[in-house]
This record gives C-alpha cells, sequence and structure tokens, in this order.
C-alpha cells in the first residue's frame, strides 16, 4: 500500500529566515507521527505546508484520495482543498478560539462539519453532536452553550469532536495538550489516544513535550533550524538519541 | 532446528555528544540463535549490556552493524534495518518484552491495561479480559484493585501488572529483563510457572535474571555476553 501522505523536499523560506529545509516524511493509514523541537524549529511551518496552509517555495505533498488517486495537494484548486479539509482531514490547534467558532452553540460546531459534508436532517445531526460530546466527555446537556461559556480543557474536547465526528482519515494537531493544566492535559491525552487507535487516524502532532510525544506516537521526527535531524520509531529515538541536538533535549526533560 | 531469533554480529556502542562524544562501547559480534521452547538466559556482570542487548534485539535501542533477525511466519524480520511500522507490528504479533517497570497510562485500571496489552495481540475481548483475571488472580494483586489506574500501585504491585501484561499474549517471542527482580518468593515462583508454561507451549524465551534459583528454574542454556565485549575496551 502506497503511503497516505508522501511528501518529498518541502522548503520554505521567509525572506533569509529559513523556516523548513528540505524535510520529506511518509505517513501510513493508522500511523502517527510526532514532530517535535524547540519554538522557531520549523516544527509549525512544516505543519503548514502539509495541510496546503502554507505554500512551499519548493517540494511537493502527494495525498491518496478515498478512490486510490494520488495527487500533489498544491496543485488542488482552492475547492478542491476547501473540500478536502471538511471531509478527510481534521485539524486541531493550539487555541481552540481559532479551531472554533466561538459565537455557535457546541451542538453547531459539531453539526457544522456534519453539514458541510450534506447532512440536512436536523434531528440526526443533533443526535449525533450529543453523541460525540458524550464521547469527548462533555455534558449533552451543554449542547446549546457556546464554548465561550467552557473552560480550556472542554474547549480542546469539543475542537476535537468537531474534527472527529466527519471520520476525517488524517489529523493535524498543532500542541492541542500545551496551556492547560497538568491533570486536564492528562485527561486529554488519555482521550486523544484512545479515539486515535478506536478510529485508526493517521495523525500528524507537532509538540515540543517528548512525554505527549512519547504517550501518542508510534514515529518521531526531531527538527532543528528548520531540518529534520533525526526520524524513527518513538522509543528508540527517544531512549537512544543519536544526534548531538536529540541528546540534549531527552536530557533536558525535567522528570516528575 | 526453527530458530525463532538470530542475531548475527550484533554491534552497539553509545556515542555521548554531551561528554565530548565518549565512545561507550557495549557488545560487539554477539552472534547466537534461540530456538522456540527454550529459555536463553544472559550472563554477565552488571553493566555487561546484557539489558541493552535486549532492547536491541526489541527494537528499542538501535543496532549499530549485524543483523537481528525475528522469524515471522516463515520469513526472517531484520530488526535492525526495519521500518518503524514494521517494528511495532512485530511487537504486537510475533515478540514480547517484559521489564521491572510498568510505563503507566492515566486513567486506565490495572485489569484493562493487562487485557488491553493481549488485544493488541489479536485476542478475542472476551479471552483477553478472562486470562488478565486468571493472571491478575495468580499473581496476588487483590481484586479490589483490578479497576484502579497502577498509578497509585506500590512498586511491587506495578510489577505484577507489569508481568500480566507480559505473559498474557501468545507471542511466540518473549524478551525478559527480570521480571522476577524485587518479588517475594511466592510470586517468584508464580513468575517461574509462567516461564515455563510458555515454554511448553513454544515459546522462545531470552532473559535476564540475577536471582540463582530463578535462572537455574528457567534456564535451558546460559549465553555469557562478556565474550561479546570489544576487545579494545580495556
Amino acid at each position: 500500500m502506497s503511503p497516505l501522505l508522501c511528501a518529498r523536499g518541502l522548503s520554505k523560506s521567509y525572506g533569509p529566515r529559513v523556516a523548513c529545509s528540505g524535510v520529506s516524511l511518509d505517513l501510513h493509514e493508522g500511523e502517527v507521527l510526532a514532530v517535535v523541537g524547540e519554538s522557531g524549529s520549523g516544527k509549525s511551518t512544516l505543519l503548514g505546508l502539509l495541510a496546503t496552509e502554507i505554500a512551499p517555495d519548493a517540494g511537493q505533498v502527494n495525498y491518496r484520495f478515498r478512490d486510490g488517486t494520488a495527487r500533489d495537494l498544491h496543485t488542488l484548486s482552492e475547492a478542491e482543498r476547501r473540500l478536502l479539509m471538511r471531509t478527510d482531514w481534521g485539524f486541531i490547534r493550539q487555541d481552540a478560539m481559532q479551531g472554533l467558532r466561538m459565537p455557535v452553540s457546541a451542538g453547531g460546531n459539531v453539526g457544522e462539519r456534519l453539514m458541510a459534508v450534506g447532512h440536512r436532517h436536523y434531528g440526526n445531526i443533533r443526535e449525533t453532536a450529543e453523541d460525540w460530546l458524550s464521547r469527548v466527555e462533555i455534558d449533552p446537556g451543554r449542547i446549546d452553550d457556546t464554548p465561550k461559556t467552557f473552560s480550556g480543557g472542554m474547549r480542546q474536547r469539543l475542537q476535537i469532536a468537531r474534527n472527529l465526528v466527519t471520520h476525517p482519515r488524517l489529523v493535524f494537531m498543532d500542541e492541542p495538550t500545551s496551556g492547560l493544566d497538568v491533570s486536564v492535559q492528562a485527561r486529554l491525552l488519555d482521550l486523544i489516544r484512545g479515539l486515535v487507535s478506536e478510529l485508526g487516524l493517521a495523525v500528524i502532532i507537532v509538540t515540543h513535550d517528548l512525554a505527549v510525544a512519547r504517550l501518542l506516537s508510534h514515529r518521531i521526527m526531531v527538527m532543528k533550524g528548520g531540518r529534520a535531524i533525526e526520524a524513527g520509531l518513538t522509543d528508540q529515538v527517544l531512549d537512544d538519541p543519536r544526534e548531538p541536538y536529540t541528546q540534549l533535549l531527552v536530557s533536558s526533560v525535567l522528570a516528575a | 532446528m526453527t530458530a525463532r531469533v538470530k542475531l548475527e554480529q550484533v554491534s552497539k556502542a553509545f556515542t555521548l555528544h554531551l561528554r565530548g562524544g565518549m565512545q561507550l562501547d557495549v557488545v560487539q559480534d554477539v552472534t547466537f540463535d534461540v530456538d522456540a521452547h527454550e529459555c536463553v538466559v544472559l550472563g554477565g556482570p552488571s553493566g555487561a549490556g546484557k539489558s541493552s542487548l535486549l532492547k536491541i534485539i526489541y527494537g528499542n535501542y538501535r543496532c549499530d552493524a549485524g543483523h537481528v533477525l525475528v522469524r515471522d511466519g516463515d520469513a526472517f524480520t531484520d530488526i535492525a534495518e526495519a521500518e518503524p511500522r514494521v517494528v511495532l507490528s512485530l511487537r504486537n504479533r510475533v515478540m514480547g518484552y517484559v521489564s521491572q517497570f510498568l510505563r503507566v497510562i492515566p486513567r486506565v485500571g490495572a485489569l484493562d491495561v493487562v487485557a488491553n496489552a493481549g488485544r493488541e495481540s489479536g485476542l478475542d475481548a472476551d479471552i483477553a479480559k478472562e486470562r488478565a483475571r486468571e493472571l491478575l488472580a495468580a499473581l496476588n494483586v487483590p481484586e479490589r484493585m483490578w479497576n484502579l489506574p497502577p498509578a497509585t500501585f506500590s512498586g511491587g504491585e506495578q510489577q505484577r501488572v507489569n508481568i500480566a501484561r507480559g505473559f498474557i499474549a501468545d507471542l511466540p517471542v518473549l524478551l525478559l529483563d527480570e521480571p522476577t527482580a524485587s518479588l517475594d518468593a511466592k510470586n517468584r515462583a508464580v513468575v517461574i510457572d509462567l516461564i515455563e508454561q510458555k515454554k511448553a507451549q513454544g515459546t522462545a524465551i531470552i532473559g535476564i535474571f540475577h536471582d540463582d534459583d530463578v535462572r537455574e528454574r528457567v534456564a535451558s542454556r546460559v549465553i555469557d555476553i562478556t565474550r561479546f565485549k570489544a576487545t579494545a575496551a580495556a
């Protein structure tokens, strides 16, 4: 089986500053890849390039569609790209306010994605939304409240429900747990871990937190200065890091 | 005989870049086979590289040179060169690893921690749960604790949950890194029984045991890995 997502030589500079330089990767169905590195290492730029939110200076990203054809994502029309984002993909953002529609009710946030893929029956949409709220451990009684009234952890869980309700094949996550209290973080990680394996999702998760990478990912890619300097099986890279920078990262983690 | 695991000239050294590139030789040119129905015990003093060698076989540590061949059906896969998803698939279907330490997952109860390991290896959900109960009971983990997350358990209790987790699946290869360390005599005897059962079923076992009584009971043969130290290491 060919990879679901296949990136080759992705590069992007902002003026003289190189954000991402010659990054290649393959992702198969059901695989969770963590991209780790310090802030400024280029990991969020890489995520933007893969998700077609940023146009690359060089390189390409091929994606295998449900009909089996692979296409270069950066040659899609805007309409095709938006359809892909709404149906086959999810994107869970660090800042829930960017990933949610804040003035719209929780049920509306989830239902909107369903309507985007053609669901029309109000009762069914509401029922599915209720079901997803309880799957992400939000009291379905809050379905008509807006996320403005939700805590940070609840907003992230609502974002997850909104993204997963259409059964995407690939989900991008940008620091989904940072900025949350540790106990809230643990609960969210556990929820993500369960849903990812239950739904067999392919995930690319950007995180600076090696513990998050260890808990969620199968593979890891370490970025520094816009380059992928080391990649491999997550526990292998974390337990037997080869590159000087990776050894520094791993040894810098504070043990609780 | 049908070798389940073949090590061919396996070599490993660590380069510590944060210590000025200091080189630590671990093992050199390790070569041996392990067949079904046998338990090969790695011998040698602490620091000889026994645990590192087990981790290389499991793919947790990289192999610098040589081959780590693990039988998957009729073919061998070289762990030293396999892609991550191939190694992960082998870990689910072919080889298990039990250490003394449980890596706890928040919010998952002990019984589910054990049963999930069985499910991941392909056991039916009901059978996995049933076996998880049997193993936890055999290892004297009190039933009232089965639904609690092991994060709150004592070290010894976590270790026994981890052993149950490692022994639930019917995998052809089992790697044991001191599973009996710091267990009391009663539970040590339970683990010896579990190992004997696995051997009888045909599992190929590679293990490290510091207790002489355990080693004598379970070892089919002992391989002294100081034989494989780099000659220049002095």
